[in-house]
């Protein structure tokens, strides 16, 4: 299974084919699995990993820091949730550290990206605080080189 | 004016280059050419080695080492054997640090080959067995491996080519070009052979921790072979350490301190950086060797299975990073092959007569490349087969 999700993380798009080759599987044992997997929730979906200065070179990405108050029934839950809910956030995750919250959200200018910290995040209650990381370039997303690929530097023919 | 040709050594003159080289200047001419020609892993050295090696450079530890290296090193070495091959070779006399399994390779050979003396080569294999042995004026005597045996040697090839005048077995296994192994039953079969007589292995084991779906097995481990045996081994495939220059070798003691002379007065001691280095790998890095054999065997199915589809015949190796399909369907030679795929669609691969007449007939494919990069080769010799058949090729 550990090599089953690897590649999939890799290549989603792989076909169940070549997915058996690789696994030295059939290809029904190899779809079975996926079923399985998807069925039961560990795996929640299939996305593609876009280069954002190729695709829009204009779009923002953030990063906000967030420090909450926790809530006495639910902790971090909920609040975290109420964020996640929000359709230009791409993630949302409880760290441990200086802060308590890391979102990730898109907007198509730094306007977008005002507007969402300073009228959905920062008006939330149990919101104390926020700090905003504009990021100005992605090397690596989910495994994937984005800025280029590496060169091989073996010769073209060797013993 | 100094008339070179008189001065050089005539063995040299007329040693020949390796087939491999007039491939390399083809290919290497020409632009966008996209390779499965490479014998070295595509994996970078683990982290862990390479920190291993800046820390030691930090400190200043750059003197020489004990000519056979660093103790510390054999030592883990020596565990290494004994891990893997369940035989035990003491540290401090009966391991060498070499410079790569080649100075092993010829070390053996020119310590053990006098003028006449006859060496048993298999092919198809690495290129540098017989012209080490010319040097040394002893006779190579190639023993051919067949497919339908799936490249193994077997007891009785073994026996036909025995003489009064045979020294040597070079035993290369997992093998390079073909990806074959030795299982212990085929071992057994051969150390029978060779207990009747006063022949001693050369086992180039290279390759030992890329054996698929089953253990490695040294001839050094059969009942009765050890003392008979001297086991080449190394970090560049395993560990992806090409570069680092570091192989070592095992056998008896009376041979290896016999063999140390020649290695103390060429090289002095192996790389020390490396041997820092590599001493951490052994110590930690059995995971990383894992990691990387898996993904060598998922891309040895992946291509196994893609020159079977693709109608080039291909017997599935259990070894090393290397498919050897054979091409006779196309009515080609393997060098025809080679140039026309490299001159038509831009693809190296290296023609199997590099390893040896009997390799005539075949190509060697390296799988050491990511999974899109062998589906791009995959899908331009699959062209390429449809443009010999429509006879859109010359």
């Amino acid at each position: 299974m550990e090599q089953l999700i690897k590649l999939l993380k890799n290549n989603a798009r792989i076909s169940n084919a070549e997915l058996a080759v690789l696994l030295g599987r059939t290809e029904e044992q190899v779809a079975a699995q996926i079923a399985e997997l998807e069925l039961n929730g560990t795996i929640k979906g299939y996305s593609a990993i876009v280069d954002e200065d190729k695709y829009n070179p204009n779009s923002v990405n953030a990063l906000i820091e967030v420090k909450v108050t926790p809530q006495s029934q639910s902790g971090f839950d909920e609040i975290a949730n109420t964020i996640a809910g929000y359709d230009e956030v791409e993630s949302v995750r409880l760290m441990s550290g200086g802060y308590d919250i890391i979102v990730s959200v898109n907007g198509s200018n730094i306007r977008d990206i005002s507007q969402f910290v300073s009228q959905r995040l920062a008006t939330i209650d149990a919101v104390q605080s926020t700090a905003t990381h504009f990021v100005l370039k992605t090397y690596k997303d989910n495994g994937i080189l984005i800025s280029g690929d590496e060169i091989d530097e073996r010769g073209l023919v060797s013993p | 004016m100094i008339d070179y040709d008189k001065i050089l050594n005539s063995k040299i003159k007329e040693m020949k280059p390796s087939g491999i080289r007039k491939f390399f200047d083809i290919a290497q001419e020409m632009e966008g050419v996209i390779s499965l020609g490479v014998g070295e892993p595509d994996f970078k050295t683990p982290w862990i080695i390479r920190q291993e090696a800046i820390g030691t450079l930090e400190k200043g530890k750059t003197c020489y080492t004990a000519n056979a290296g660093l103790l510390e090193l054999r030592e883990e070495i020596s565990a290494y054997f004994q891990r893997k091959i369940h035989t035990h070779y003491d540290p401090k006399s009966e391991i060498i640090v070499t410079v790569g399994g080649s100075e092993g390779i010829d070390l053996c050979i020119r310590c053990l080959v006098e003028a006449g003396d006859e060496v048993l080569v298999v092919e198809p294999s690495f290129v540098c067995y017989k012209p080490i042995v010319s040097i040394c004026g002893g006779v190579p005597v190639v023993i051919e491996t067949k497919e339908e045996n799936e490249f193994r040697l077997t007891a009785e090839e073994l026996r036909e080519k025995i003489t009064d005048k045979t020294k040597l077995l070079v035993l290369p296994y997992p093998n390079n070009p073909t990806g074959a192994i030795m299982r212990r039953e085929d071992l057994e079969e051969i150390a029978q052979v060779l207990k009747e007589t006063d022949i001693m292995v050369v086992s180039d084991e290279i390759y030992c921790e890329l054996t698929y779906g089953g253990q490695h097995c040294s001839i050094a481990e059969i009942e009765g072979m050890r003392e008979r045996t001297i086991v080449i081994n190394g970090f560049s495939k395993s560990f992806a350490m090409t570069g680092w220059r570091l192989g070592f070798l095992g056998g008896p003691r009376e041979i290896v301190s016999q063999m140390l002379k020649l290695h103390q007065y060429a090289i002095m001691s192996s790389p020390t950086t490396s041997q820092y280095a590599a001493a951490k790998g052994l110590r930690c890095c059995d995971k990383d060797v894992e990691k990387m054999r898996n993904e060598y065997d998922q891309r040895r199915r992946f291509v196994v299975d893609g020159f079977n589809k693709i109608g080039l015949d291909c017997f599935t190796p259990q070894g090393a990073f290397y498919v050897f399909p054979c091409i006779k369907s196309t009515g080609l030679s393997s060098a025809e092959f080679c140039e026309k795929l490299v001159y038509s669609k831009k693809v190296a691969v290296v023609p199997g007569d590099a390893f040896g007449e009997c390799g005539e007939g075949y190509i060697r494919v390296s799988y050491a490349y990511s999974l899109n990069h062998l589906r791009e080769a995959l899908k331009r010799i699959e062209e390429f087969l449809g443009d010999l058949k429509n006879g859109n090729i010359q």
